[in-house]
This record gives C-alpha cells, sequence and structure tokens, in this order.
C-alpha cells in the first residue's frame, strides 16, 4: 500500500546524513567548540569501525548471545481477532536483555567505546531503559559509567534507578530546568565537556549532534533488518504498514530505516499526546512543533515565541521530549512517514489491553504505538498486515501505574 | 545572503567599536577586560545599571548573555541566572532593549551578546541582525553555533555590520583554529579549560602554549575566559591574552547579593576593579617578551 500522500520513489536513503551530518536542513553538529574535535574522531571512529569484519562479528556476537537477538515477530492473533482489521504483528524488542530496544545501541556504543580506549560511560535517560542498558554495558567491559536521570524520572521510575545502582553505576539526579530527559542530556553534555579525554558520552537516542543520530540508528537497525527477513518467511513479502512510538525516536527509526526506499510500506511515528494537543501539556514536536535547534541537531521542537524550549507531558518519561531525531524532522516534511499523537489515556488503555489480550506486558512507551496500532487496524482493512515495534516491556511502569490507578503496593 | 556569492561581509570592520577598542588596548600595551553578566539576573530592572557598574570598574567591553532555557554549555552558576531571568520574562527583545537604553549613555563601550542559537533563529537571522544593530549591539557570540554550520547563518548578521565571534577550545586543532579564525571578526574567545563556565580546573601553562598555536594562525585579538574567578587568575592569564573575560565570578557575585540588588553596582565595580588593576599591574614590556605575541603578525606560513 503506497502512504497516502508519498510517491517519490527518487530519494536515495542510504544518501543521508550527508558529510556534514545534515538530514535535508535537519542534523548538522551545533555544540560548543569543545565538542567539535572528539565529535569527529567518533565519527571517524565509526566510519572505519563499521566497515571493519572483525568489529561487525564481535558486534553480531554480542548481539545474539549478550541481547539475544534476533527477537521475535510474533502474530497477536487475540489481538488481531479484537481490533477486527489489519493482522498484527508484535516486533518483540521487550524480550531483548535489559528489555528493550536500547540494549541494541548500547552494546555497539560500548564496543566503539572500549576501541576509542575510553574508559568511563556517561548517559542520559529518561525512562530509565537507556540508563539501565548503559550501565549493563559498562558492568560488562568493566567501565565506569555515569548516568543522568531528572529528579522527575528519578521519582517515576525507581526501579530503574536501583537496576543502575545493581550494576554499579552512579545515578546523578539533575534538578535544572523541567527536571525531565531534556535536562539530564543537557547536564551529560556538561559532563562530556568537562571529561573530553577518558569520557564516552553513549547517546541514548537518535538525536543530538552529528554522528549520534546516524550511529543510533544504524545501531538499532538490526530490528529493521530483521523484520525485512521475518516478514518474508512468515508472510513472503512486506508488511503493509509499520508503526512505532516516537520520542527521540530511536526505536522507530530502526524499524523503518531498511524499509524506507520501499514505497508500499507505510510507516507511522506515534508521539505522546499527553493530555492532548490542543492542551498544550504533551511530547509532539511533530505534530506541533516547529524546526530549531536544541542539544546538537536542527530538528522539531517544541518552544515558546521567544525561542525557550518548553516544558514536556507524558504519561511515559520515555517520550518526554521537546525535540525529535533529525532524521523524523527529515522524513516528516518528505512526507514519508506520518506522524501522529496518541493521549496519555490511550496509551494506558492500550497497555491494559495488551496485557489481558496477549500476555504482555508492554512499556507506556510502546504503548503509544500500540494505541495507534488500534485506530489504524480497522481502516487498513484484513488483508492488510501491521508490524508494531513492541519497543520495551511494561515492568518498569507498573509502580507508576498502579499510583495512577489508586492501587497500594506493599 | 549566501555565502561565496561573491560579497563577503566582514562584520564590524576597522572602524568599529570593537576594532577600535582593541587597536586602543594594542597601542596602551594593556590587556582588555570583559566582563559577562548574564541580562535580566536578578531582575530586568537593574541590567542596564549593571552594564555602566562594569564599565566603571574598567570593562573595555561587555559580554551580555542572552538567557536561555537549556544552556548546555554553561555551569550551574550562569545556568541559576539564566532561570532566574527567565522567570522575569528576560528574552531576546528584553535584552535588545537594555543595550538600547545603555547606549543612551555609553555610546562607546562595545556590547557583545553572547548566547544560544534558538532564540536568534526564532526571531529571525535577519531581523536580529538589524534590530541588534539599531540597539547598538557590536557582535555575537553563539555558543552552539560551530563554524561548520556558520557560513549559512553569519552573513544575514555580519551584512548589518555585526561581529561574529568564535569560540576556540582546548580541544581545537590546528585546522579546525584555522576554520574558525576564517569565520570569526572582531576578537576569538579562547576557552582555557575543557569544561563548563565556571569551573576550576584552569591550566595556565597549557594555555601559554595552546595561545601560540592559535597565534601563529590569526591576526585577530584573542580573548581568553572560563575559569577566571579573581584578579590572580585574571592576571595569569592577561600575561598572553589580548583580553581576559570573566563571567562566572561575576553571577556569583550577583546571587550572592540578589536580595540587596541596590549594593549590586557596587559590588561588581569593586570586583571587576581588582581585575583591572591586577591586569594594569603587568608589565607593559610583556609585549616584547618573547614568549608573547610579537607586535608584527606572525607569518601564516607553516
Amino acid at each position: 500500500m503506497a502512504h497516502e500522500g508519498y510517491s517519490d520513489s527518487m530519494t536515495d536513503f542510504s544518501q543521508v546524513p550527508d558529510a556534514r551530518g545534515h538530514f535535508g536542513s535537519y542534523g548538522g553538529r551545533f555544540v560548543a567548540e569543545t565538542l567539535m574535535e572528539p565529535l569527529r574522531q567518533l565519527e571517524e571512529a565509526y566510519f572505519r569501525l563499521r566497515s571493519d569484519p572483525a568489529f561487525c562479528a564481535e558486534l553480531d556476537r554480542d548481539l545474539a548471545h549478550y541481547v539475544g537477538r534476533p527477537s521475535p515477530l510474533y502474530p497477536a492473533t487475540r489481538l488481531t481477532q479484537a481490533w477486527n482489521g489489519a493482522e498484527i504483528y508484535l516486533k518483540r524488542e521487550d524480550l531483548n536483555h535489559t528489555g528493550a530496544h536500547k540494549i541494541n545501541n548500547t552494546v555497539g556504543q560500548a564496543l566503539l567505546a572500549k576501541h576509542l580506549g575510553k574508559t568511563r560511560l556517561i548517559a542520559e535517560t529518561g525512562a530509565g531503559q537507556h540508563g539501565v542498558a548503559t550501565a549493563t554495558v559498562a558492568a560488562r567491559l568493566g567501565l565506569a559509567c555515569v548516568v543522568y536521570m531528572g529528579v522527575d524520572d528519578v521519582q517515576r521510575q525507581s526501579p530503574n534507578v536501583y537496576r543502575m545502582k545493581l550494576l554499579g553505576a552512579e545515578v546523578v539526579p539533575v534538578s535544572s530546568g523541567t527536571r525531565t530527559l531534556k535536562d539530564a542530556l543537557n547536564e551529560a553534555l556538561r559532563d562530556w565537556v568537562a571529561h573530553v579525554d577518558d569520557t564516552y558520552y553513549v547517546m541514548g537516542t537518535a538525536a543530538g549532534p552529528h554522528p549520534y543520530p546516524l550511529l543510533v540508528r544504524d545501531f538499532n537497525a538490526v530490528v529493521g533488518r530483521e523484520v525485512v527477513q521475518q516478514s518474508q518467511t512468515l508472510l513472503g513479502r512486506f508488511p503493509d504498514a509499520l508503526v512505532a512510538c516516537v520520542g527521540g525516536g530511536s526505536n522507530a527509526i530502526g524499524l523503518f530505516h531498511p524499509f524506507l526506499p520501499h514505497a508500499q510500506v507505510a510507516m507511522y511515528g506515534v508521539e505522546a499526546g499527553g493530555l492532548g494537543l490542543k492542551t498544550g501539556r504533551h511530547a509532539a514536536p511533530l505534530s506541533v512543533g516547529r524546526p530549531g535547534v536544541l542539544h546538537g541537531n536542527r530538528t522539531y521542537l517544541m518552544a515558546d515565541r521567544n525561542g525557550q524550549i518548553l516544558g514536556t507531558h507524558s504519561i511515559s518519561a520515555g517520550l518526554d521530549y521537546p525535540g525529535v531525531g533529525p532524521e523524523h524532522a527529515w522524513l516528516k516534511d518528505l512526507g514519508r512517514v506520518r506522524y501522529v499523537a496518541v493521549t496519555d489515556r490511550d496509551a494506558l488503555a492500550a497497555f491494559h489491553e495488551l496485557t489481558r489480550t496477549e500476555g504482555i506486558i508492554p512499556a507506556l512507551e510502546s504503548a503509544h504505538a500500540l494505541a495507534y496500532a488500534k485506530k489504524l487496524a480497522p481502516k487498513l482493512g484484513r488483508d492488510k498486515t501491521m508490524v508494531v515495534n513492541l519497543s520495551g516491556r511494561g515492568d518498569k511502569d507498573i509502580f507508576s501505574i498502579a499510583r495512577r490507578e489508586g492501587i497500594a503496593l506493599t | 545572503m549566501k555565502a561565496g556569492d561573491g560579497r563577503r561581509e566582514t562584520g564590524g570592520g576597522k572602524n568599529s567599536r570593537l576594532s577600535m577598542t582593541f587597536a586602543r588596548l594594542r597601542a596602551q600595551g594593556r590587556t582588555g577586560l570583559i566582563p559577562y553578566i548574564t541580562a535580566g539576573d536578578p531582575h530586568p530592572r537593574h541590567t542596564v545599571a549593571l552594564m555602566h557598574a562594569l564599565v566603571e570598574g574598567g570593562a573595555d567591553l561587555v559580554e551580555l548573555g542572552v538567557p536561555f532555557s537549556d544552556p548546555m554549555a554553561d555551569g550551574p552558576v550562569i545556568q541559576r541566572a539564566c532561570e532566574r531571568a527567565l522567570a522575569h520574562d528576560t528574552h531576546l527583545r528584553q535584552v535588545l532593549d537594555q543595550v538600547a537604553q545603555f547606549r543612551r549613555r555609553d555610546p562607546h563601550t562595545p556590547v557583545i551578546l553572547m548566547g544560544y542559537l534558538n532564540p536568534i533563529e526564532t526571531m529571525g537571522l535577519g531581523d536580529f541582525a538589524r534590530r541588534a544593530r539599531d540597539s547598538g549591539v557590536d557582535g555575537v557570540l553563539i555558543v552552539d553555533l560551530a563554524a561548520e554550520e556558520a557560513p549559512e547563518l553569519t552573513p544575514a548578521l555580519k551584512a548589518e555590520g555585526l561581529d561574529c565571534i568564535f569560540l576556540l577550545a582546548p580541544t581545537s586543532t590546528v585546522p579546525r583554529i584555522r576554520l574558525i579564525a576564517g569565520e570569526s571578526s572582531g576578537y576569538l574567545y579562547y576557552v582555557s579549560l575543557k569544561g563548563v563556565t565556571g569551573a576550576r580546573t584552569l591550566d595556565v601553562a597549557s594555555v601559554k602554549s595552546r595561545l601560540a598555536e592559535v597565534r601563529a594562525c590569526t591576526e585577530l585579538p584573542i580573548a581568553v575566559g572560563f575559569g577566571v574567578r579573581d584578579a590572580k587568575t585574571a592576571a595569569a592569564l592577561g600575561r598572553m591574552a589580548d583580553a581576559v573575560v570573566v563571567g562566572s565570578a561575576l553571577v556569583s557575585e550577583i546571587e550572592k547579593f540578589k536580595s540587596r540588588p541596590a549594593v549590586l553596582p557596587r559590588k561588581l565595580s569593586a570586583k571587576l576593579r581588582s581585575m583591572r588593576n591586577a591586569l594594569d599591574s603587568l608589565p607593559a614590556s610583556r609585549l616584547a617578551s618573547p614568549d608573547s605575541r610579537p607586535l608584527t603578525p606572525v607569518p601564516r606560513s607553516l
């Protein structure tokens, strides 16, 4: 099925980003001068290593035996029945080691750090999944690890905070600004500037200055490559639609990227609609934001008329971010991917529905993708197939959901 | 205007306030003193008075910070200054008004705006440049604008006669120093340490050797900042730089006395004066000493 509004078969998706890290007018490298040379060194190392057979073999081994790849493409038959439309397949990233797609990226970046001779990993985290995934690879490689996390997120994601500490990481609560993911990212960048000689910054999403959007995409694209193969085996063809949640957008770009040249595959990125787009209390820069510069790249942002970055709201800490990866900004303008938003309430309903219907507790982030898939399924119709990226498992969320629903856990 | 269309603007040019200031300093054999404060801190109604106080304390030019919600290159002191300023709605347009007001009493002291790209782009580069020029702004230092991205953005600023000042860092390689110097006008700002503003790990010896490399690449005046907290560090850097920038030390003073704003002009002036005196007591002959910049430009070929 061709996506409505998208008919450009001339775009060469393998040619972005360009040499300066630009996806069309987005991306780039907007950081203080101190970080420019370290970023150039990282880019150089990555370009060298990604065509190095030994590096690729090491990465493949880690993905198979440590992460547990490939993850299944699961036909959700009861959900398909319940939604009365397209056949639903779930890409089970929740089954990865540490419970989310984030580990695909941290395993790759940790290998880069090792090859660069760095001894200390730092990371920002929102929901804590990326922090846990970074602390995990740091423990495995015997590297020091510091994770920055907004004070508000430390509270709503306490199980992950404890996990990181168990893994030997230091978790630094960030109380500046809006005390969420964007502020954690500021703090991680400040740490990196000050410790640039021995420290590797493990960026958690496909945003930030070049080459991060590129390398985070590449490390997560294993998800999409597996779906390419699995759909051929299971269906004998590509799925008709892909659905993934978008905060920074790493799980979505990982699923989408290998399918971009195939115009018959429609793609939907689902942002956090929070209390509703009209309330202003959401985290949906692609849906209602406009282009600007933050955290090292040009992309769609939520900012006020003075250019100050706005506070965001989402039930899901992992989507609570005012920017988005620059490749998504480009794909939006291109019309190749359609970006939509679902509310906290719909995401929470989808969380419960998947749990009861399939016996899978999804992360609240992934529940946003499910909530949109539910709307899309009947529109697509029964003869179509849809892959939803189940980017993470929901164990981390059960405490905050219980609190929200007035259930006391002892 | 696009880069490479044959017309290349150079910012303020030779007769600008900025160029004349550095020419005068050079002729006098003095090291310039550049204080930084965040506009709107502790409250926008004090900013203009504080700027005048800085000049009275011996400032040769003033760097005025444009508050931003996400100042990722700044340490906690300036982050908090931004939060205080934003709590009273000090945004780019208010900052420009403050500069215009400052200019009514002080037509001489150059004013440089220091900030982040997003508020400027939100106003629109051309719109900002015209308003800045009309307000009496002399130059702009955009912290998160790397030299690689500059050719598409700075022509709009330079076309209105604004100088574009860029940062150099301890990590800048010689090819990068050349690239950055090529994009800069007015002066270059050498970040003396790997870290955010207000850090405490200044290594004077390494600054000295790096500055020699920078001098070999450019004839632009060089200001050194980040980590200058008192008269002693100012004097140590003043021996090798054309100007010394002091920011967090002043902003800390503002934070300390924020509930007694009436004393702030005096406090800031005194703090700056101690640095001014330290710089002025440096031997004037330092410019001729072998480890400093010679008066004649170093040949560019290496």
